[in-house]
Formats: C-alpha cells, sequence, structure tokens
C-alpha cells in the first residue's frame, strides 16, 4: 500500500495502524462508524473492486469482535484488510450487501456463527449451515464444540483421546523427549 | 446504484423474459412473483438428485419448465473446521485441513504450510518448493478431469466420464507413489514436503502425461465438437463481465469473461515465476467457453508439470527441521495466503495470538460465491434441464462453502 | 402406560414377549419418554407437521416383516444380493470414490451394484463419510423412503466413532444409533477396493439371512426416532416417511 494513499484515508476516514505484511498486502484499522464510507471509497474510487472474503475475529478477552473486510484491487495487486472493532454486547453492523451482492451469503453466515446482526441485509436470518440451533452461536470463543459434541453425540466406548504432548511423552518417545 | 445495475446486468434472462410476457418481471435481480396464483411450482433439485454438485439443493420456482426463482440451499458438509482448528495445535491442524476440499485437497495443505511458515519465520528448503508446484499442478489436472467426467455427464454424455475419471485415477496413483494416500495426501507439512520424491518417478509420472493428453485429444473430439454439447452449453449461464467483480468471481469464470486473471502470473508464489505459461481466456462467458477455458488449461498443466519436472533440481532437501511441534508456539500477526486452483482463488487467513494453537483460520473457497449467490441469479431464465449443466460449468463445490 | 403401549405395538408386530425392544442405554432410556409418538390407536402423532398436513402423511408406524423359511427365503436372497442398488446421495466426501467405482477403472456393474436415481428404486444406501446434523434429516428421510429389504453401509471412520471430527458440534459421532448399519468401513478416505471389500461383505451377509436393518428399525423405531429427535432439533418431516 503505498504511503500516500494512507495519508489521504487517514486524513479522511480516521484510518489508524498500518500494518504491512509484503508489497501485496497490508491491513489497517478504523473506527466502526467509518467502516463502510470507506469501504464504498476504496471500490468506487480507489479501485478496490473484489471482496475476497468478510469474516470475524472472536477477541473475547478485550470484548470485542474484529470484523475484517479483505479487499483486493486487480490494478494494484494489492489486498488491504480492514479491521473493524465492534463490542461483544452491540452486536449491530452496517451491511455491505448494497455495494457486492456476494456479501449477503457472508452476513448471512456471520450471524449464524457469530450472532453478529446486519439489519436490512437480505435473507439475513435464513438457515445458512445450522438448522434450528439453540443456544450460543458455535463460532464464539465461549463455545466449548467438545462438551456440546460429548452431550449431544452417542460417543462410541473404546476411543480414547490423549493430550498429545503428555502421550509422546509417556508411551512413545520416553527417551527423546527427554532432550526436547 | 448498484442495486439497479445488477439487474440490468442479466442479460439473457432479461431478455428471454421480456420476449416473454408469461413471466414474472425481474426486480433486483429477483423475479417478482404470486405462488399462490397457481401458474408457479416450487420444485427442490437435491440434496438428494444425481443433477446435483455434491451435497447441496436448489429451491426452483418454476412455470411451465422456465425457471423463474432459485434458492441455494447449502450447509450439508458443514463441519466446523475453523472450529475445529481453534482448539488444535498447529501440527494437529495438518491433518485435517485437506479434508476441507476433497477433488484438490493439495491447496488447502499448501496454503496452510505457507501462512505457518511465514508467521514462524520458516522458509521451506528449494526442492521443497518445485515438489510443492509439482503436486499443485497435478491436483489442478486431477480436479479437472473430475470435472470433466461431470460437465459431459450433465449434458447427457457418459462416455467421456467413463475415460476422464479413469485418467484422474492414473494420477491419483502417482498421487499414491509419493505420499502413500489417493484422495488425501497429506503431504506438504509446514517446512517442506513429508518425503522425497520416488526412485523412477519422473518417469512413470511422464508416461501418465502421455496417456492423460491422448484421452484429452479424445475429449476434445467426441465432447466440444459435439453437437448436444453445443447446443446445449453456448449461451448457458452467461456472466456478465460488469458482474464479475459484484459477486466476486474468480478463476475459469472469470477468465472466460475476458479477464486476464491468474494468481499464478499476477502474485507468483512458489516456483511459478520462472516457468513459462500464457494466462487463457475466452470471450463469450457462456458453459462453452468456460469449459474450452478449462480444457486448455489442462493442456497448459501438462505442459506446465513437464516443466516442473525438467527445471527441477535433482537433489536437495526437502524439509526443513522444524522445533519440536508439541510445544511450537507461532508468533503473534495474520497473514493472507491465497493460490489459484482449478475454481478460482483459494485463500487461508490464519491469525496467531502466540499461542500454540491458532486464534482463527478462514478458509476462501472460491465456491463460496459461485455456488451460492452467483447460482441463484444465473438459474433465472433457464431451464430445468439445463441448471445441472450450469451448476458444473460453474465448477462448484460445496465442501468448502460451508466447511 | 408406556411400557403397556410398547408391549401391545410389539404383540402386533410378533415380536417374542419380553424381548428388549429398546437398547439399554440409561441416556436415552430418559429421552425417549419425553416424546410421544403414538396416539391412543397407535398411529403415528406427527406432531412436527400442522393439521392440514397431517392429512397427507401416512400415520402407520413400519412393520416387521417375517423372512419367509427355507429355499425360497435362500433364494430371495441371492436375488437381492446379487442386484444391489446404490442410492445415488452423495452425502459426504465419501461419495467422491463413488465415481471411480462406477466408471470403468474399478467397474461396480460386473457385480450387479448400480446407482439409482430415486429412494423407491434403490436397496442401498451408502452413507459416505461424516454425516452432519442438517444431513441426517434428509439421510433419515431417504431412508425410510427406500423399500425393504434395505441395507446401509458406513463409509469412513467418521461413521463409526466420529474419526476426525469427534469432537465438532455439528456431525454425529455413531451412525448406527440413527438407522441401523450393516456394513462399516474403515480409513479416511477408504479406497475403492475396499468399498467394493464392504459390498462383497454385504452380499455375504445378505445370503446368510443376516440383512435385516428394516426388522431391526421397525422393531426398534421408537429408540431410533428418540435419538434422531434429540439431535434434529426443527422435526417438521412426518415421523415415518413412506
Amino acid at each position: 500500500m503505498n504511503i500516500e494513499l494512507y495519508k489521504n484515508l487517514e486524513n479522511s476516514f480516521g484510518v489508524t495502524s498500518l500494518e504491512v505484511k509484503n508489497r501485496n498486502q497490508s491491513y489497517i484499522r478504523v473506527k466502526k462508524e467509518m467502516a463502510v464510507p470507506l469501504i464504498t471509497h476504496l471500490k468506487l474510487v480507489e479501485s478496490y473492486k473484489h471482496l475476497s472474503f468478510f469474516t470475524i475475529i472472536d477477541q473475547i478477552e478485550k470484548g470485542e469482535f474484529e470484523l475484517l473486510y479483505m479487499l483486493h484491487s486487480y490494478s494494484r495487486n494489492h489486498d488491504l484488510g480492514i479491521i473493524v472493532s465492534i463490542e461483544r454486547h452491540e452486536t449491530d453492523m452496517e451491511s455491505i450487501h448494497h455495494l457486492w451482492p456476494a456479501a449477503e451469503t457472508y452476513q448471512r453466515e456471520l450471524r449464524e456463527m457469530f450472532g453478529v446482526e446486519f439489519p436490512d441485509s437480505p435473507g439475513l436470518y435464513e438457515n445458512f449451515c445450522l438448522e434450528g440451533w439453540e443456544g450460543i452461536p458455535p463460532m464464539r470463543r465461549e463455545f466449548d464444540t467438545k462438551r456440546y459434541s460429548e452431550d449431544t453425540f452417542y460417543k462410541r466406548p473404546g476411543r480414547e483421546t490423549n493430550d498429545p504432548a503428555k502421550y509422546m511423552k509417556e508411551k512413545i518417545y520416553p527417551s527423546e523427549a527427554e532432550t526436547w | 446504484m448498484v442495486e439497479k445495475g445488477c439487474a440490468n446486468l442479466f442479460t439473457r434472462s432479461q431478455k428471454h423474459i421480456n420476449d416473454n410476457p408469461k413471466l414474472p418481471p425481474i426486480v433486483n435481480g429477483r423475479a417478482k412473483y404470486n405462488l399462490e396464483s397457481g401458474k408457479y411450482l416450487k420444485i427442490w433439485q437435491g440434496p438428494q438428485h444425481p443433477g446435483i454438485t455434491g451435497n447441496m439443493s436448489l429451491e426452483l420456482t418454476v412455470c411451465g419448465d422456465e425457471i423463474v426463482d432459485c434458492k441455494t440451499h447449502v450447509g450439508y458438509l458443514h463441519r466446523g473446521f475453523e472450529k475445529l482448528m481453534e482448539r488444535r495445535k498447529y501440527m494437529q491442524c495438518f491433518p485435517i485441513v485437506c479434508r476441507i476440499a476433497v477433488p484438490e485437497p493439495d491447496f488447502n495443505e499448501y496454503l496452510f504450510a505457507a501462512t505457518v511458515e511465514e508467521l514462524a519465520g520458516i522458509e521451506a528448503p528449494e526442492r521443497a518448493l518445485w515438489i510443492r508446484t509439482l503436486n499443485l499442478e497435478m491436483a489442478r489436472l486431477a480436479s479437472f478431469f473430475m470435472w470433466l467426467g461431470g460437465q459431459s455427464g450433465s449434458f447427457g454424455m457418459n462416455t467421456q466420464g467413463q475415460w476422464t475419471v479413469t485418467m484422474r485415477d492414473y494420477i491419483l496413483d502417482r498421487f499414491e507413489e509419493l505420499s502413500g494416500g489417493r484422495i488425501y495426501h497429506m503431504y506438504m507439512i509446514p517446512g517442506g514436503v513429508r518425503a522425497d520424491l520416488p526412485s523412477g518417478f519422473e518417469n512413470r509420472l511422464l508416461d501418465t502425461l502421455k496417456t492423460c493428453e491422448k484421452c484429452l485429444d479424445d475429449v476434445e473430439l467426441t465432447m466440444f465438437n459435439n453437437s448436444i454439447f453445443k447446443k446445449r452449453s453456448k449461451g448457458l449461464g452467461i456472466i456478465h463481465p460488469d458482474i464479475v467483480d459484484e459477486f466476486g468471481i474468480t478463476g475459469p469464470n472469470a477468465r472466460a469473461a475476458g479477464f486476464k486473471r491468474d494468481l499464478r502470473k499476477d502474485e507468483p508464489y512458489l516456483k511459478y515465476d520462472q516457468l513459462d505459461f500464457e494466462i487463457i481466456t475466452g470471450i463469450d462467458s457462456d458453459a462453452y467457453t468456460r469449459a474450452r477455458v478449462r480444457l486448455q488449461e489442462m493442456y497448459q498443466s501438462i505442459d506446465l508439470i513437464r516443466q516442473i519436472l525438467a527445471k527441477m533440481p535433482k537433489t536437495g532437501s526437502f524439509f526443513t527441521k522444524l522445533p519440536n511441534v508439541l510445544h511450537w508456539n507461532i508468533p503473534e500477526g495474520q497473514i493472507y495466503k491465497k493460490a489459484e486452483c482449478t475454481r478460482g482463488e483459494y485463500g487461508y487467513y490464519l491469525r496467531s495470538d502466540g499461542s500454540d494453537k491458532p486464534r482463527r483460520i478462514y478458509v476462501r473457497g472460491p465456491s463460496y460465491t459461485h455456488a451460492v449467490s452467483l447460482m441463484e441469479r444465473l438459474c433465472i431464465g433457464g431451464n430445468i434441464s439445463d441448471t445441472a449443466g450450469l451448476m458444473v460449468s460453474l465448477h462448484t463445490y460445496p465442501p468448502e462453502v460451508e466447511r | 402406560m408406556e411400557k403397556d403401549m410398547e408391549r401391545r405395538l410389539y404383540a402386533d408386530t410378533g415380536a417374542p414377549e419380553g424381548s428388549p425392544v429398546v437398547n439399554p442405554d440409561p441416556r436415552t432410556l430418559g429421552d425417549s419418554s419425553n416424546i410421544q409418538l403414538f396416539n391412543e390407536q397407535l398411529k403415528l402423532l406427527n406432531s412436527g407437521l400442522t393439521e392440514e398436513d397431517r392429512l397427507n402423511f401416512c400415520d402407520t408406524p413400519p412393520e416387521v416383516i417375517k423372512p419367509f423359511r427355507g429355499h425360497w427365503e435362500n433364494f430371495l436372497n441371492w436375488a437381492r444380493s446379487e442386484s444391489l442398488w446404490i442410492l445415488g446421495f452423495g452425502t459426504g466426501c465419501g461419495a467422491i470414490e463413488l465415481r471411480p467405482l462406477m466408471t470403468s477403472r474399478f467397474d461396480m456393474y460386473q457385480y450387479g451394484i448400480q446407482p439409482r436415481p430415486t429412494p423407491r428404486q434403490s436397496s442401498i444406501f451408502v452413507i459416505g463419510g461424516y454425516a452432519s446434523v442438517k444431513t441426517m434429516k434428509r439421510i433419515v428421510r431417504s431412508y425410510e423412503q427406500m423399500q425393504g429389504p434395505k441395507f446401509v453401509l458406513g463409509l469412513g471412520s467418521c461413521t463409526i466413532n466420529g474419526g476426525m471430527y469427534y469432537d465438532s458440534y455439528n456431525t454425529v459421532n455413531r451412525l448406527d444409533h440413527y438407522i441401523p448399519v450393516d456394513v462399516y468401513i474403515a480409513g479416511c478416505m477408504p479406497r475403492p477396493e475396499a468399498l467394493l471389500a464392504g459390498l462383497m461383505e454385504l452380499k455375504t451377509i445378505i445370503k446368510e439371512g443376516r440383512g435385516e436393518g428394516a426388522n431391526k428399525y421397525a422393531e426398534n423405531f421408537e429408540w431410533y426416532k428418540a435419538n434422531q429427535k434429540r439431535i434434529i432439533k426443527d422435526w417438521n418431516m412426518p415421523d415415518y416417511n413412506w
């Protein structure tokens, strides 16, 4: 990402903390209110026309979700990740389906997997992967999938699960494990 | 502004519907109709249906045999990989990533290995990179062969399927020599590859390629010059160039619309910058052109494998020694890596928080947009019997949609 | 009352008095008592359907069909085993190995096995790997629509004990708690040769008269239903799809 564009965005949209990974990839952070205007600007003016993906990273320790919009510009050959932090208990975010019709699928999935709402996104409350899911959305960090699986499905007796580090040390390579 | 644009871009369906006053009008790319008028019928195609790629379903609203509305239902194969990977160590993630996409699992392995290596600061040796390039090209070829069988079968020609699936099997035999597995190879481990090429592998692979090339010539003769195939696929599922970016279309689907986009050329990964090839594009952007583009890419893959075998260093180490993988903490950071698979841009996003387990891994499968939102739009105005062919011509693959 | 009803039900279908009708699993016993399947006339309640829809669907539970005796049954079993028709429903990634199996290299047609598009025509259901909860609903529905005698082949380790996805929130761990399974094929992914070996094993089982999956399903209908309803949360289909 050239520094000119970053300065430009910093002035008009309050973009912060540029993280340049390599020639073809960088990440920026922006406030929740400025996110959709920024993305619209990037799409319409700065040639970031391709939405690679849109996902959420759950930062449970900080009490927030990090929304990651990954845009790609074919003319610049550049990936730009836009990270937006929202509160974990106030999970409303502006929708971007008017920019990319494909984004409604992402938003449908995120609503189901994280419980983040995108008002006005079409088909938001339709089932995507799960049917009749009750309880907390499964991709949140506090959801324990192993416990859920043990409570819901029937285990076939005879299957053991071990902690790999401990098991290898005790059972398989006791002598090698000493030297690690 | 964009919404309005979208509605007008589906030229074929729009024209078709204007010609036929019996069909409902299209608003925002979607048909407006009253189901209770008795004129329309809702039918389900899938998940238990032979004309569906994998395990997904289409909810079609038809008027006669014209499709006026389509809704894709996915999620039948959801295993929660991203959740499972959050509670596994990095080395434990390695065997499960390849299960995400069955016809070409190698892209998952490569991208997972590449993201982890990038964050951990490990460099795979030169020969390992060449072997990976070889592996990815073989995977592309095998996956294309699988698709070719599906495409001919969906238009009622079963002979080509018999040939091409067998050709794919011959390539899988080579994979089996290489890694011990037919479908899931678990070969590209972070730090390199798991084993060296067995002795005599190159010659056997070249023999296989010769057989494959001969089969491709036959397929071109019998399938691409077949009047049934031409009649049914020409003009089917036209993707207008203007909607390519709106729907995030990548890979052969975009190239058939005239876009010169190939990640192997644009952002060369592995050893693709040392290989000599051209991006193949088409003009018409219908099912026939997409099939043509893919067929030419198969020839290209064969050529690339030959180039790789010729340019590859014959000896050298194939693996960097890793730290103890049971206590392997990856430094904090984030990275997105992508590669050009047969369907388009396949990507892995990895966020590490400094512990021995990934914080978040996101898998971007190209079918995510092709199979859901694009398929819903392209179906409209088409015929029920063409949906299977259209779906295969987009090369949709459900497991990478729901993961 | 529950016990009484069970006895009456199984008395109708000819199960011997006092035979274990319910698999003694304490966890499921607790659950099955909560789910009401039958009304007083021993017809299915179809509680997931609306009033109008109930008229359109069958309310009779499956019945045990006793095998014939002697050579006639042997002949029938031979005929069944030599014309195994697979239901063309690729439920998981195992379906990818069916393609080589049905084309020229492994060619299952030579063993009298071929894919069929509809459940009514097919006699064997190949569960291709892990069954997610959403697919499980469709599996149950397709399985019940198949005509008996019907056989199920569990493909891959994930049908046996969950395999790689043992801790996933969306895949079932043991397939045989939801539909009866005749043969399991271990491996991830099993090779086409392993699949062929499994199909040959199934042929032996049928010829010996042990392929009684449909009757097992009818006998333990309540137990299977309780297990299915435990995971399939929005049950908006009839209790028995026939």
